[in-house]
């Protein structure tokens, strides 16, 4: 599929991922640091359903259906008109709540500077550093088959000589 | 593709999904089972105009993606539209032949019973259900009904249906077991009329 978001919907884009992916703690914690409560009026309530993942094999061979996940979604509507959206996966009501409120809060020209700030940054940055936590762990366990590759792979030789062993 | 719902101006749906579905599932039942009775259906105190609380209700309770809905001229506008395509998701065909329910919200320029699907042999239950609105219930000229869930006859006086109506529902009441299914909606309450009840004006 070719992308042609505008830059407007692919930072939208970028904003409801990170809502998505945070824990609900998370959200909870940066919202009360944003320290409002503004109102707003149910479009849709938070309603559980379920969504099939896709994946590709290797990210880019054919689409497969890889498993039903639950999810929550839900939508509201400000004051002023803006309504804010969210899918999360899981079930949890109040995630699906505070992240619809900040989709609906950053569109706005008042608050988006002051969300971004308080509760989308930290978010991120607790989030890359989740990712970063996770491919150090993988990458401790990770497999050198130096041995079996022996001689074939110039890297893997390199390591095996640094190492102080003599090839036979 | 559609246009974009204006979700500015969205009439918001059920309060409580579950329990206002329900609710209004076991109104419309009722109203089925004991056709020519008055039933309640407030669980949309708020709908988009011209739709009536009780025919939105309906249609949140039973409208989805598989449920082709038809609108009449005057229920065709895009906040009834909008509403539709947020809370529902259903399809809005143009040809009320096509729709398993229809919105009458002017009963005097409703298509001709006939117009929409009737069902057929093997499956009379894709005929469409057809929600009349009408402007009241008790102030029209009387009209007596006999059949299953009746007990012996039961009157009622909706308001503003056109003459061609009663002739138009004799044939469809011969036609049993294809048909269409009607519901009268005023306000917040129904009448159920079911293909299988004779009526008598």
């Amino acid at each position: 599929m070719v992308d042609t978001l505008s830059p407007k919907q692919a930072k939208r884009r970028a904003w409801m991922g990170t809502l998505a992916k945070g824990t609900v703690d998370e959200i909870e914690n940066a919202w009360a640091g944003l320290g409002f409560a503004p109102d707003y009026t149910w479009l849709r309530k938070p309603e559980f359903g379920s969504t099939m993942i896709r994946a590709r094999a290797g990210g880019t061979g054919d689409p497969f259906n890889l498993g039903e996940a639950t999810l929550t979604r839900c939508a509201l509507r400000l004051a002023d008109g803006t309504t804010g959206y969210a899918y999360v996966l899981g079930r949890s009501a109040r995630h699906a709540e505070l992240a619809a409120l900040c989709d609906a809060l950053l569109q706005t020209e008042e608050h988006n500077a002051a969300v971004e700030k308080v509760v989308i940054a930290p978010l991120a940055a607790a989030q890359a550093k989740r990712n970063e936590d996770e491919s150090r762990r993988a990458n401790a366990t990770k497999v050198d088959f130096l041995a079996m590759a022996r001689g074939v792979s110039l890297t893997s030789k390199v390591a095996y000589e640094d190492k102080g062993y003599q090839k036979s | 593709m559609s246009p974009a719902v204006d979700t500015a101006h969205l009439k918001p749906g059920f309060e409580n999904p579950v329990l206002d579905s329900q609710a209004t599932f076991r109104a419309i039942l009722d109203a089925f089972s004991f056709p020519g009775r008055r039933q309640t259906v407030d669980r949309v105190p708020d709908p988009p105009a011209p739709l009536m609380p009780a025919t939105a209700a309906y249609l949140l309770m039973i409208a989805d993606l598989d449920t082709p809905v038809w609108l009449d001229a005057g229920a065709n506008v895009k906040p009834v539209r909008d509403f539709l395509r947020f809370h529902c998701g259903c399809p809005l065909p143009e040809e009320p032949a096509e729709a398993a329910f229809a919105i009458v919200t002017a009963p005097s320029r409703a298509p001709r019973l006939g117009k929409f699907a009737q069902g057929n042999e093997l499956y009379p239950d894709r005929a469409a259900t057809v929600v009349f609105q009408t402007a009241s219930f008790s102030d029209g000229p009387a009209v007596t009904a006999r059949g299953p869930g009746i007990n012996d006859t039961i009157e009622f006086k909706p308001d503003g249906m056109p003459d061609w109506f009663w002739r138009d529902w004799a044939v469809n009441h011969a036609g049993y077991p294809l048909g269409i299914d009607v519901l009268l909606a005023c306000g917040a309450e129904v009448i159920g009329m079911p293909r299988s009840i004779y009526l008598e004006t």
